[in-house]
C-alpha cells in the first residue's frame, strides 16, 4: 500500500472547544484507522526460530494482546497480518504466496528476522528464497536474527503509524478491479519457476556481497580430496578426553 | 565403552571369511558393497557384540568416489562404536540398504540419495527426503552447480508472460543469450580453487 | 496418495485424504503430513519433509569452523546449547583440545538449563495441544523466560547463544551469576509442585493421554529412537551415563524410565528429566572450581578463527540433547573449512515410528502423539 498523507484541514482550536462542550469532531480516516490499527489480527505463521520469540510476544511478559494483536488466527480468511518469521525455503514459498493470495483485504506482511528479508545467514543454500519480498509486497521490514519481543512490538507500532496515515478515499481496496493476487510459483527442476516476480521485486544495481567476496554466492571448489588412509604418526597420540 | 577395532576385524574374518575387509584408522571398509548385509546381520545378532542401533547412516564425496559411513553402537551391551564404510564410483552407486535389518536406516539413507544420488536396493521408500520431486541434481556433491536466482531464463519469462506480467528489456535479453550460449544461470565459483 | 492405498488393501470409497499441511496451528513448525482417515480413525500416515531445509550440511562445507558454530544454534533453536555442546565436542575430538576444569563445570550447568527450558517448553506446547489453551504455556513461558534472561546476561543473547568454543567457553561465569541460577533451582521445584497439582492426576490428560501411541521397547531400539521417547519405552540407554562425555561422571542422577511407552509415558518421564537435571545443576554449583575457561592451546585460533586447521581425520561426537542423541560427524582434510559435514539429528530419526504409533487412533491424537514426541524443525530438516 502507498505510504499516503493523511490531510486533515481541521482548525484545532475550534476542535478543541467543542470537546469541551462535549461534541467530538474528527474526520472519518481518524476514527477508521484508529479501529483497523487497534484490532489487527495476525495470522499464526511461524516457519523457524522467529517463531518462538513471536509466541514470546504473545505471551504473558511481552505481551502483545496490549496492542489489540492478542488472538492469532490459524486461518489466512480471517486475518489481516501475516507475520513471516523464519525462513522461507523453495519448497515452502508456493504456499507462502498461497495463504497471502487467501487473505482478504485490507492486508500487510510483516517480515520478521533477516531470513524472510533476504535470505538471512542461509542466504548461499540452495533451497533458500532470498526474501519473500520476491513475490508478495512487503509492509514493514524487521531485521534481527531473531529480533527480540520487543522489536517485534516496535514493528507492529510502525505498521500501525503507516494505517494511521492512509485515506479512505485513496484507498486501493475500494478501487475498481483492484487484483491483489500474485502468481504462484512452481517447483521446478533446479529452483522454483519463476525465480522472482518482476513486478514486485528486481535485483538491485549494486551487488555487495559481490565486492566484498568475489562470488554472489558462497560456494566453494576443492580439487583434492583428503586421503583418510594416511597416518601421520606425530598426531596418533591424541588424548581420549572429551570422548 | 569402545571397542577395539582389531577385535571386530578379527572376529569378522574368523567367522565370515571370505569378506574381504581393510583398516582405515578406526573404521572398517568392507570392499564389496555386496557384503554389507552379512556383515551388518552378523554383528547385529553375534553375542560378543550385540550391535543393536544404528545410529547414523552418512554419505561423502571423496571426488573420486562416494562413500557411505554406518556408526553402529549397542545398547544391550552399551558399547561401540563400530564404524563401517562401504565405497562406490559415482556412476554405478548402488548399495545395499539396511532398512531391512535396522529400520533407523529408512529415514537416513533417503536422505543420503537425496544428497548425494546414492542408490539403497532393497529400500521399501526410495523416494528423495527433503527436495521436491521433479529436483534434479544431487547438491552435495562437490560438482553441483547450484543456480544464480537473480538471472531469470526462458522458462521463466514464458511463464511470466503467459500470467500477463511485464519484464523488462535488459531480463529477457539475458535470457535469450544465456539460451542461445546453451547455458543455465549458475552462481560462480571462486577462480582459484581453495586447496 | 495411491501408493498407501494399494499397499494397505483399504477400500477406497470410505477413505478421505487430508493433509496436515505445512502451515497449521500446532506450533511445531512447518511439517507436512499426507493422512487417510476412514471416518476418525486414521489408515495412514506419510510425512512429508523438507519445508525448512536450509542447507546447513552445504553452507558449512564454505565456512572455516569456528564460523559454523552460531549455525548450529539455529539447528535446534529451542535450546541452542545443547547443539554448540555437541559441535564443541566433535572437533575437540578431531584436534585433540583438552577442556579446563572450570570450563566443563560451565559447560554442565548450562546444558541441564538448555534441558530445563526445552522440557518445560515441550510440557506447555503438549498441554496446548490437548486443549488447555494457552494458560498452562503461559506459566512455562513465565519460568522460561527467567533462565533466558540469565542466558542473556552470560552469553549475550537470550536464543542463538554461541557460547561453546573450542577448548572452553567464551565468557566467564561471576559470582552474581551464580548466584542467581542458584535461586532458580531453588525457586524452581516449587513451580513444578504447583504444575503437577494441577495435571498430573487431571481426569481429561489422563484419559487421552494413557493407553494412546503405545511404543514398544524393541521396535524403539531397532528404529534407532532416543531421548526420552526410548527411556519412556523402558530401555535405559542415556548417552550421559553411557558415554560419560564431559564430567558428566561425577554427578550423582538417575534416569527416569516409563513402563508402557504411551504419551502419559513421555509427558511425565519429561517432568522427572526436570527434577534430575536439577539435582545435577545443585551438585555443578556447589563443586565448580576457580580456573580458567579456555584451553591456552586454543587461544591463538580463537584469536584467528581462520587458521584453524585440525589434523586430516575424522570424528563423531554424540551428546544427549533434550529431545535424544545429537551427533556431528565431521570429516577434515587439513584445510580450514571442513571436506564433509553431517548432523545425526534425533528429531528426524525419531520420526521413523511416527506412523506405527499413529495408526489405528483417532485424528485428534495424531497431534498429541507427535507433540510427544517433541521435534523441532530446525533440526529436522537442517
Amino acid at each position: 500500500m502507498a505510504y499516503t498523507k493523511n490531510k486533515s484541514e481541521v482548525d484545532e482550536t475550534l476542535r478543541a472547544d467543542l470537546a469541551k462542550k462535549g461534541v467530538i469532531w474528527t474526520s472519518l480516516d481518524f476514527l477508521y484507522n484508529w479501529g483497523r490499527r487497534s484490532s489487527i489480527w495476525p495470522m499464526q505463521f511461524g516457519l523457524a526460530c522467529c517463531a518462538f520469540e513471536m509466541i514470546a510476544a504473545a505471551c504473558a511478559r511481552y505481551d502483545i494482546a496490549r496492542f489489540g494483536a492478542e488472538l492469532f488466527r490459524a486461518s489466512p480468511r480471517q486475518a489481516d497480518l501475516m507475520i513471516i518469521s523464519g525462513t522461507v525455503t523453495k519448497k515452502m514459498a508456493p504456499q507462502v504466496v498461497r495463504l497471502f493470495n487467501q487473505m482478504p483485504e485490507p492486508k500487510y506482511v510483516l517480515t520478521m528476522g533477516a531470513c524472510a528479508i533476504s535470505g538471512g545467514p542461509f542466504i548461499d543454500g540452495y533451497n533458500v528464497l532470498r526474501g519473500i519480498d520476491r513475490y508478495i509486497p512487503v509492509d514493514v521490514h524487521l531485521p534481527g536474527c531473531p529480533p527480540r519481543p520487543e522489536a517485534l512490538l516496535h514493528g507492529l507500532m510502525v505498521l500501525q503509524k503507516k494505517i494511521a496515515s492512509q485515506e479512505i478515499q485513496k484507498a486501493a481496496w475500494y478501487q475498481k478491479g483492484l487484483k491483489r493476487e500474485f502468481p504462484i510459483p512452481e517447483l521446478g527442476p533446479n529452483g522454483l519457476i519463476p525465480k522472482f516476480n518482476p513486478e514486485v521485486w528486481q535485483p538491485a544495481k549494486r551487488n555487495p556481497r559481490k565486492e566484498h567476496y568475489g562470488q554472489t554466492i558462497l560456494v566453494g571448489k576443492k580439487q583434492k580430496a583428503p586421503d583418510l588412509e594416511l597416518v601421520v604418526a606425530a598426531k596418533s597420540a591424541t588424548p581420549g578426553a572429551a570422548a | 565403552m569402545n571397542i577395539p577395532i582389531e577385535s571386530v576385524k578379527k572376529e569378522l574374518e574368523t567367522r565370515l571369511p571370505d569378506v574381504k575387509l581393510r583398516l582405515i584408522r578406526d573404521s572398517i571398509l568392507i570392499e564389496n558393497p555386496e557384503d554389507l548385509l552379512r556383515v551388518a546381520l552378523f554383528l547385529k545378532e553375534s553375542p560378543v557384540f550385540l550391535l543393536d542401533y544404528l545410529s547414523s547412516v552418512t554419505g561423502a564425496d571423496y571426488l573420486t568416489f562416494l562413500e557411505s559411513v554406518y556408526h553402529l553402537y549397542s545398547m544391550a551391551k552399551k558399547q561401540g562404536p563400530v564404524v563401517l564404510r562401504v565405497r562406490v564410483t559415482k556412476n554405478n552407486a548402488k548399495i545395499p540398504s539396511l532398512a531391512p535389518v535396522y529400520r533407523s536406516a529408512e529415514l537416513q539413507e533417503r536422505e543420503a540419495f537425496d544428497t548425494f544420488g546414492i542408490v539403497y536396493e532393497g529400500h521399501p521408500d526410495p523416494r528423495r527426503l527433503f527436495m521436491w520431486e521433479e529436483f534434479q541434481g544431487y547438491p552435495l556433491r562437490k560438482d553441483y552447480e547450484q543456480e544464480d536466482a537473480d538471472i531469470l531464463e526462458t522458462a521463466d519469462i514464458a511463464w511470466l508472460e503467459a500470467r500477463g506480467i511485464k519484464i523488462p528489456d535488459e531480463m529477457k535479453e539475458k535470457a535469450k543469450a544465456l539460451q542461445a550460449a546453451g547455458q543455465r544461470a549458475v552462481a560462480e565459483k571462486p577462480e582459484k580453487p581453495r586447496n | 496418495m495411491a501408493n498407501i492405498i494399494e499397499s494397505k488393501n483399504l477400500d477406497t470409497a470410505s477413505l478421505l485424504e487430508i493433509n496436515f499441511g505445512p502451515q497449521h496451528p500446532s506450533t511445531h513448525g512447518v511439517f507436512r503430513m499426507v493422512i487417510q482417515l476412514e471416518g476418525e480413525k486414521i489408515c495412514g500416515l506419510k510425512p512429508v519433509f523438507g519445508y525448512l531445509h536450509r542447507n546447513h550440511e552445504q553452507i558449512a562445507e564454505n565456512l572455516p569452523y569456528a564460523a559454523i558454530m552460531p549455525y548450529t544454534d539455529r539447528l535446534d533453536y529451542v535450546n541452542a546449547l545443547a547443539n554448540n555442546f555437541g559441535y564443541a565436542l566433535t572437533i575437540e575430538k578431531l584436534a585433540g583440545l583438552e577442556v579446563p576444569e572450570r570450563a566443563e563445570y560451565i559447560r554442565v550447568i548450562m546444558a541441564e538449563l538448555a534441558r530445563i527450558v526445552n522440557h518445560i517448553t515441550v510440557i506447555g506446547f503438549m498441554l496446548n495441544d490437548l486443549g488447555a489453551f494457552f494458560t498452562p504455556l503461559l506459566y512455562a513461558f513465565r519460568e522460561r523466560e527467567r533462565i533466558l534472561d540469565l542466558f542473556e546476561e552470560i552469553t549475550g543473547s537470550r536464543l542463538m547463544n554461541n557460547y561453546f568454543r573450542f577448548g572452553g567457553v567464551k565468557r566467564d561465569l561471576t559470582n552474581e551469576n551464580l548466584a542467581a541460577i542458584q535461586k532458580i533451582v531453588s525457586k524452581f521445584p516449587a513451580f513444578l509442585k504447583e504444575f503437577e497439582a494441577l495435571l498430573t492426576k487431571n481426569e481429561i490428560l489422563c484419559m487421552r493421554c494413557q493407553n494412546i501411541g503405545i511404543l514398544p521397547a524393541g521396535v524403539a531400539t531397532n528404529a534407532g529412537i532416543t531421548g526420552p521417547v526410548l527411556r519412556a519405552s523402558g530401555v535405559n540407554y542415556d548417552i550421559r551415563k553411557v558415554d560419560g562425555y564431559s564430567i558428566y561422571n561425577r554427578f550423582d542422577f538417575k534416569i527416569p524410565l516409563g513402563e508402557k511407552g504411551d504419551v502419559y509415558d513421555r509427558f511425565y518421564i519429561r517432568v522427572l528429566e526436570i527434577r534430575e537435571s536439577l539435582k545435577i545443576l545443585d551438585q555443578a554449583l556447589s563443586k565448580i572450581p576457580q580456573g580458567e575457561i579456555l584451553n591456552k592451546k586454543a587461544l591463538p585460533f580463537i584469536k584467528m578463527p581462520r587458521n584453524f586447521k585440525p589434523p586430516v581425520g575424522e570424528a563423531y561426537g554424540r551428546v544427549e540433547s533434550p529431545k535424544g542423541e545429537l551427533g556431528f560427524y565431521v570429516v577434515s582434510d587439513g584445510t580450514p573449512q571442513p571436506w564433509r559435514y553431517h548432523v545425526r539429528a534425533p528429531s528426524l530419526i525419531n520420526l521413523t515410528v511416527l506412523e506405527e504409533m499413529c495408526l489405528g487412533q483417532k485424528i485428534a491424537d495424531a497431534i498429541i502423539i507427535l507433540g510427544s514426541i517433541d521435534i523441532v524443525l530446525g533440526e529436522t530438516d537442517r
